[in-house]
């Protein structure tokens, strides 16, 4: 299967009239889940998403893993412990910010952004820092469709993305594990790049809270962490900010933090990884496999400097 | 019943019933491995729960002599080779592990994993000094070094332990909660016999009457 246009091809883009008839079923859905008579779950779970050019052809790790295994550090520091600690957590309603250097800032509600853009399935790699990886499923829409809407001024040069921080619900945000809330950066060509994913869903369904619910970020040649979840701020700024990680331990992670096999993190190798569902290691590839997309953001950055 | 005084058939029922049970982390583990119940990454799972384990028996071990001088109950230290060889398994299981299933042998990595990642020096330095430990846990062994010149080599063990905690709280990421937990009691079980060993030399200096059966500690440097 070649997936290597940046465009999809015309037969590829929902008719704007089915595309309309979403809105429908949504507002069917809701309506109907309000008056109680569909289950929420139900009501809740299913996208309506059309396939993207940008997704590998490679099998997604299972649901259950996916929603099963990770790092969500604001609810609990084991792989495990977030799938139930997330679920107090509530997505409705939920506001996200965009804000900073832009013409227009803006307070989208999150069902403003689920009607943006046309979800695009995007199958992508995702890669942890810590030697693990996964193929997801993600529902969303490019992050640039978002920013186009608040016009970033010419001096933005940075983005800023803040995660959603509740002590009475976040047992590590209690305890100060880290300066809460969550944040993350990226540079502004980097957010403005058609990988870079503003993701409401995976699997077709609504995001599940242990995933980052409702709205995340995902950006598959960097590692995982760099892709804030449960956002609530995008904020356009001039200067590199510094993130949660570059300010607890500077020396292991940095502001770029792109899949890279030949620099190391301090505690880890990053030659190979376990794809989650393997039994053997897999060689981890350059900027996770995206590098004919985006190395030409980094031409002539050293690599092992900016890590 | 009193625990104060075991006959030799009750110490030797202990130590089958202990043999029984010092396994059954493993065998749970087996369970869960075989009944898909270790979660997405089963392998990282079972390294984690192995070097877990080799750490609680360590701890097990270590709380012997203490646990001992407090209850008065000496038949325990007749348990404690069991357990420091069970601590001993535990740690190669764990080691088998991260070289085969996290490295696939490729000694290359490991070496340069073991030079590089301070977790791993740690956790490798603590293991070796296992090995003579475990090699000299026998009464040929015993006897063949000598009692004063075995102890010595087997106070390596407050050594590995310390090692063991570091490697363990330089792995995580960011939460040491639980390497904290494994330190502080670390703390209390090295603490506790750095405490007996000052008021037993202050017991000496003052010239007081020791009990027969208690070991004269020598203040001097040992030759």
């Amino acid at each position: 299967m070649s997936r290597t246009h940046s465009e999809p091809p015309p037969s590829e883009i929902t008719p704007r009239h089915l595309f309309e008839r979403r809105r429908d079923f949504l507002r069917l859905a809701g309506g109907m889940a309000a008056a109680g008579l569909l289950p929420a779950a139900l009501a809740a779970e299913k996208l309506d998403t059309r396939p993207s050019p940008h997704s590998i052809a490679e099998t997604p790790t299972r649901y259950k893993d996916i929603t099963g295994y990770g790092n969500y550090l604001e609810f609990s520091s084991s792989k495990s412990g977030h799938v139930e600690a997330s679920q107090a957590m509530r997505t409705r309603p939920w506001a996200v910010v965009v804000d900073g250097l832009v013409a227009r800032p803006t307070t989208f509600a999150i069902e403003d952004i689920l009607r943006l853009a046309p979800l695009e399935e995007r199958i992508y790699r995702h890669r942890c820092v810590e030697g693990w990886s996964m193929v997801v499923p993600w529902a969303g829409f490019p992050l640039a469709t978002l920013l186009r809407q608040v016009e970033p001024l010419g001096s933005a040069k940075f983005v800023e993305f803040v995660s959603h921080a509740d002590p009475a619900i976040m047992p590590n945000v209690r305890r100060q594990l880290l300066d809460w809330p969550y944040l993350e950066g990226l540079r502004l060509d980097e957010a403005l790049h058609p990988l870079t994913l503003l993701a409401v869903g995976l699997y077709g369904e609504v995001l599940p809270n242990p995933n980052g619910a409702p709205v995340r970020l995902v950006v598959p040649w960097k590692y995982g962490f760099k892709s804030g979840k449960s956002i609530v701020r995008i904020r356009l700024v001039e200067r590199q900010p510094e993130t949660v990680w570059m300010k607890a331990v500077p020396d292991e992670y940095g502001f770029y933090a792109n899949v890279n096999p030949q620099v190391d993190h301090q505690r880890w190798s990053q030659k190979r990884e376990r794809r989650i569902g393997e039994f053997f290691k897999r060689e981890t590839l350059m900027f996770n496999g995206y590098a004919d997309q985006v190395a030409g953001l980094y031409s002539g950055m050293d690599l092992r400097k900016h890590f | 019943m009193s625990f104060a005084q075991l006959s030799s058939r009750q110490i030797a029922a202990a130590k089958v019933l202990l043999f029984l049970v010092c396994p059954l982390p493993l065998a749970l583990l087996a369970w869960e491995a075989t009944h898909d119940l270790l979660g997405a990454n089963p392998i990282e799972a079972v390294t984690r729960a192995l070097g877990d384990w080799t750490l609680n028996f360590l701890l097990i071990t270590l709380t012997v002599t203490p646990l001992r001088r407090l209850t008065g109950w000496n038949w325990l230290l007749r348990l404690r080779r069991m357990l420091g060889l069970f601590t001993f398994f535990y740690a190669c299981l764990h080691v088998t592990s991260y070289l085969w299933f996290d490295q696939f042998f490729d000694w290359q990595e490991i070496a340069a994993d073991i030079l590089k990642r301070p977790f791993i020096t740690a956790g490798f330095v603590a293991f070796v000094l296992l090995v003579p430990l475990a090699a000299t846990s026998n009464n040929f062994m015993v006897r063949r070094l000598g009692g004063r010149r075995w102890q010595a080599l087997h106070r390596s063990v407050y050594l590995i332990a310390v090692l063991g905690v570091l490697h363990y709280a330089w792995m995580v990421k960011r939460d040491i909660a639980l390497p904290l937990i494994y330190a502080a009691v670390v703390v209390v079980l090295l603490g506790v016999r750095a405490l007996w060993r000052e008021q037993e030399r202050r017991r000496q200096l003052a010239g007081a009457y020791l009990p027969k059966r208690k070991r004269v500690i020598p203040i001097s440097a040992r030759s």
